[in-house]
């Protein structure tokens, strides 16, 4: 395969993401670091479980938190993921205006989701004076739920960047592995997430 | 790496059709999800559960919602996925074993 | 070497500049010179902590010496632990599996020469980094552990270069652990399945693994270290609720697989070692890998064994007892295989045969007392003495570093093109062998009889004079046998001749390429038809692998400059982090080091670097 066929094929093979060996070993190389993020978010889940008690006088978790703005994060962060499938989807269908369409929204739900988190990280900081120094409790929940927040940010960098360079020329060979890595980064953002509401924000309510 | 010309590689409107059953079945799943998460949510809200039995009840619905993640949107479950799945069970039991460490041996 | 293959950036010259050659180093995304790069910057840390090495032992020569301050003396020996471990054995052995591992499978690069360039670059700054500590008011003093609060609360910066020096370093191995791994499962000659492929690709495979699972338990712990003691968080503060023991438990939760990641590359080679050598096919090739498997397997469910004394209890205790004691098992199975190996062999004894041979006793010996501090009654009684330094010297010092040496005198020629000469490797052998049993053998002893390690003087008439005189003379010969080893290196390549592709008469596939291979490794890839592939076509057939493909273009990677700057931009925002406690204006390396980095991060997202192609008309020409 020539470089003229991976950046401007006459017609897509049937998986674009994966028909280079370019593209399989970041599809690899990418779901081994997924591996490694488990034991790295696993740790940070540990800490924060075992000082989640320590609030040295500080609001605990039943009086910090409030259900109503997590549920919403929640579910505008599975919505994404959903909307990444979507334009997953359309990237297998070869449809790249589609694809764009539903990764920008994508975008969107990200970039509104980090805005509720700060939000709520405000609100904590004014309303409690509950920071990263006040407490163990506080110094791990903010490196727990900050760390996956600084995933989210950097999940939405990179997709404006690879959709910004890749806005005129549609989809090839090269791009494709690029666009698919994204998607499974996202997803798997996602999965921390549901563990970071189940055992930060639900399981610190149930006490 | 051959030039690709082999049919059977291309688009076809086999591959739409298969591509567009997938897509249904994601929906599902993030239906299912989606309902996982307002149980959850509901679970805690309304109190009606004692402490224990909830928390064993988050966790479920969590791990199924993270399965479903994992195998559907993740594509887990299709060919081609050894490699991943070996890794994601290695790290998760790495996982499983960390947080137990820091949550059971922390303070005694 | 007439002529060099012209690649985009080196073109066809008989000697180059200095400059062009620091260039071709400072942008290489080619293995094997990723791999020299690991190779010599593993050796000139090897050096600095040999160094550190000695100054402690002089320091212990006689009772009550002051040849070194007490605060002096904690920061040699953390950081002689800390370079050790993750500058000078990490690195070597890394070096290896970069210059082999893609011989032994049939691929011409890694899977990510990108990231293996970037990866051998936040390595050798990091290392960089953490040294610089000696120049801007003293080293790290916590020990290599670093344990809270005693790291927590250390003055000075010395604890936050080792935060920062090791997170940088860190990011590196995890990189090259992914790289490997896809290099190995995607980039297979046609026919290496799984069970063809020689020991020490799959040692490099299950270290790969073990990298994945246990270096982001450090990144994370060294992440809660650096929020405690740059940004004033509460993980280890007990005032504020911390808990000093999450530390321990992230230490060793990543510790103790990286001492299987030190150890398992080294059993690979020397499996490989033992059946060159003996002329034979290993013995129980199945069950190498198998039991490599349950090392690294039971490897991640034993750290709290480091941690008996902290007061887990004795379930907690006895749990980790056991598991650790099943170590022994797979363990055992090895020793027996590479004696089996051996058994009714052709054995010919060369330098890196001796070195193989010397690490059974040596290592056995190691792995006997591991069983020893393993057994949690007795550990109260060794642990925090010098037993405890005897026992791991003798499994790192006589399991990693011979290895590292054995493999070195084996690969020489693949990875730089010259022979070592064997008198001078027979008398670096029997001086460090010699010096190193000397030095540790009677450590063990001295820990028996109470002496604690880290301490910085003994008193005289106690039992230990005697002991650790003779100590303090075996690391003399140690020194000895290293600087000679050194000397060897640069007397052959001076004086030596080019090597032989295949001087050992060797089995696997990386001696069927040229010494030093061409930067594609093979013209066309090779197909492999058993284990010791090349040994099946010495014996059944004409001693030559057949190709797998017609002679055809070959892609190869661009060299690109992106991964030196990037790793630069982390180097410089480290010290941001550092010294943003004292001045504010800190802040300003802090966000441009990392702007830096992300820039250079965008760049590579954006620009498209598909690589370049030798044609096939290149290579017919240099077949003349």
């Amino acid at each position: 395969m020539s470089q003229d066929q991976i950046l401007n094929p006459k017609s897509l093979p049937n998986s674009p993401e994966k028909a280079t060996l370019e593209g399989k070993n970041k599809f690899l190389g990418l779901w081994f670091f997924l591996g490694g993020e488990t034991v790295l978010f696993a740790s940070l889940f540990g800490s924060f479980v075992a000082l989640r008690n320590s609030t040295a006088g500080g609001p605990s978790s039943e009086e910090l938190f409030g259900l109503e703005l997590v549920f919403l994060m929640t579910v505008m962060l599975l919505t994404s993921s959903l909307t990444s499938v979507y334009a997953m989807y359309h990237m297998k269908n070869h449809d790249f205006k589609k694809m764009q369409l539903w990764l920008g929204i994508t975008g969107l739900l990200g970039i509104g989701f980090l805005g509720l988190e700060i939000y709520e990280f405000t609100h904590y900081i004014t309303e409690y004076g509950f920071t990263f120094r006040s407490s163990a409790f506080g110094s791990a929940f903010y490196s727990l739920v900050g760390f996956h927040g600084g995933h989210v940010t950097f999940g939405i960098v990179w997709l404006i960047a690879i959709m910004v360079r890749n806005a005129r020329r549609g989809l090839n060979l090269y791009n494709a592995p690029k666009f698919n890595t994204f998607s499974l980064y996202w997803h798997y953002i996602d999965v921390v997430w549901v563990f970071v509401f189940t055992v930060v924000y639900l399981m610190g309510k149930v006490g | 790496m051959t030039e690709n010309t082999n049919t059977n590689n291309q688009l076809t409107d086999f591959h739409r059709q298969k591509n567009k059953e997938e897509m249904k079945r994601n929906v599902i799943s993030f239906a299912m999800m989606i309902v996982s998460t307002i149980i959850a949510f509901a679970v805690v809200a309304s109190g009606v559960m004692d402490r224990v039995f909830a928390i064993f009840l988050l966790f479920i619905l969590a791990v199924a919602q993270v399965a479903f993640q994992f195998f559907y949107f993740m594509h887990m479950k299709e060919k081609g996925h050894a490699m991943p799945a070996v890794m994601i069970v290695a790290g998760t039991w790495a996982a499983f074993l960390t947080t137990f460490g820091l949550i059971a041996a922390v303070w005694w | 070497m007439s002529i060099a293959v012209s690649d985009k950036n080196s073109a066809v010259t008989q000697k180059r500049s200095i400059g062009a050659v620091l260039w071709d180093y400072l942008t290489t995304v080619d293995h094997m010179k990723v791999a020299h790069l690991y190779l010599f910057g593993g050796a000139f840390f090897f050096i600095l902590g040999g160094i550190e090495a000695v100054i402690i032992r002089i320091q212990l020569l006689v009772p009550e010496n002051d040849f070194v301050s007490a605060g002096f003396y904690n920061e040699i020996i953390t950081m002689h632990g800390t370079t050790m471990i993750f500058l000078a054995a990490m690195p070597l052995l890394l070096g290896m599996m970069n210059a082999i591992m893609p011989l032994q499978i049939g691929a011409r690069d890694v899977a990510f020469p990108f990231l293996n360039s970037l990866g051998v670059w936040l390595f050798i700054l990091g290392g960089i980094m953490l040294n610089m500590s000696w120049f801007f008011g003293g080293a790290p003093d916590a020990g290599w552990t670093a344990y809270a609060p005693l790291s927590t609360t250390s003055p000075g910066h010395g604890v936050d270069f080792y935060a920062v020096g090791l997170q940088i370093a860190g990011a590196g191995t995890l990189m090259s652990g992914i790289n490997f791994l896809v290099t190995i499962i995607n980039m297979r000659a046609p026919g290496m399945t799984y069970m063809r492929m020689p020991l020490f690709t799959w040692t490099t495979f299950i270290t790969s693994i073990l990298i994945l699972f246990a270096f982001p338990a450090l990144t994370v712990g060294l992440f809660l270290l650096m929020f405690d003691r740059m940004f004033g968080s509460a993980f280890f503060d007990v005032a504020l609720g911390g808990n000093t023991i999450i530390w321990q438990h992230l230490f060793w939760i990543f510790g103790h697989p990286e001492v299987y990641i030190l150890i398992l590359p080294v059993f690979g080679l020397f499996s490989e070692i033992f059946s060159t050598f003996s002329k034979k096919r290993l013995f129980g090739y199945t069950s190498m890998v198998f039991a490599t498997m349950l090392i690294a397997f039971l490897g991640f469910m034993v750290w709290a064994h480091h941690m008996f004394t902290v007061g887990m209890g004795p379930i907690a205790n006895t749990i980790f007892s056991v598991a650790t004691m099943a170590i022994a098992i797979p363990t055992g199975i090895k020793i027996f295989n590479w004696l089996a190996t051996m058994w009714g062999g052709n054995v010919k004894i060369n330098s890196a045969m001796l070195w193989a041979l010397g690490f059974i006793p040596s290592f056995t010996i190691g792995g006997m007392t591991g069983i020893m501090v393993a057994t949690v009654a007795a550990d109260y009684q060794y642990h925090d003495t010098y037993f405890v330094i005897a026992h791991f010297h003798y499994t790192i010092v006589g399991g990693t570093v011979m290895g590292i040496f054995a493999g070195l005198h084996y690969w020489w020629p693949k990875i730089f093109g010259r022979v070592l000469n064997e008198t001078l490797g027979k008398i670096t052998f029997w001086t460090f062998f010699i010096g190193f049993h000397m030095t540790f053998f009677i450590q063990h002893f001295l820990g028996l009889m109470g002496m604690p390690r880290r301490y910085w003087v003994f008193l005289e008439n106690q039992g230990l004079d005697t002991g650790n005189f003779i100590s303090s003379l075996g690391a003399l010969f140690m020194s000895i046998g290293v600087i000679v080893f050194i000397y060897n290196a640069i007397y052959v390549w001076l004086k030596g001749e080019k090597a032989a592709a295949d001087p050992w008469d060797g089995r696997t596939l990386e001696w069927t390429t040229a010494s030093p291979p061409e930067h594609y490794n093979w013209k066309q890839t090779p197909l492999i038809r058993g284990l010791d592939c090349l040994w099946i076509e010495k014996t059944e057939g004409n001693g030559k692998m057949t190709p797998a493909e017609p002679l055809k273009d070959i892609h190869m990677p661009n060299n690109t400059i992106i991964p030196f700057i990037m790793t630069l931009g982390f180097f410089i925002s480290g010290f941001g982090f550092i010294y943003q406690t004292e001045n504010k204006l800190w802040y300003i390396a802090l966000f441009g080091g990392m702007a830096i980095a992300l820039l250079a991060m965008l760049v590579r997202s954006l620009q498209d670097d598909v690589g370049h192609y030798i044609t096939k008309e290149e290579l017919k020409g240099e077949a003349k």
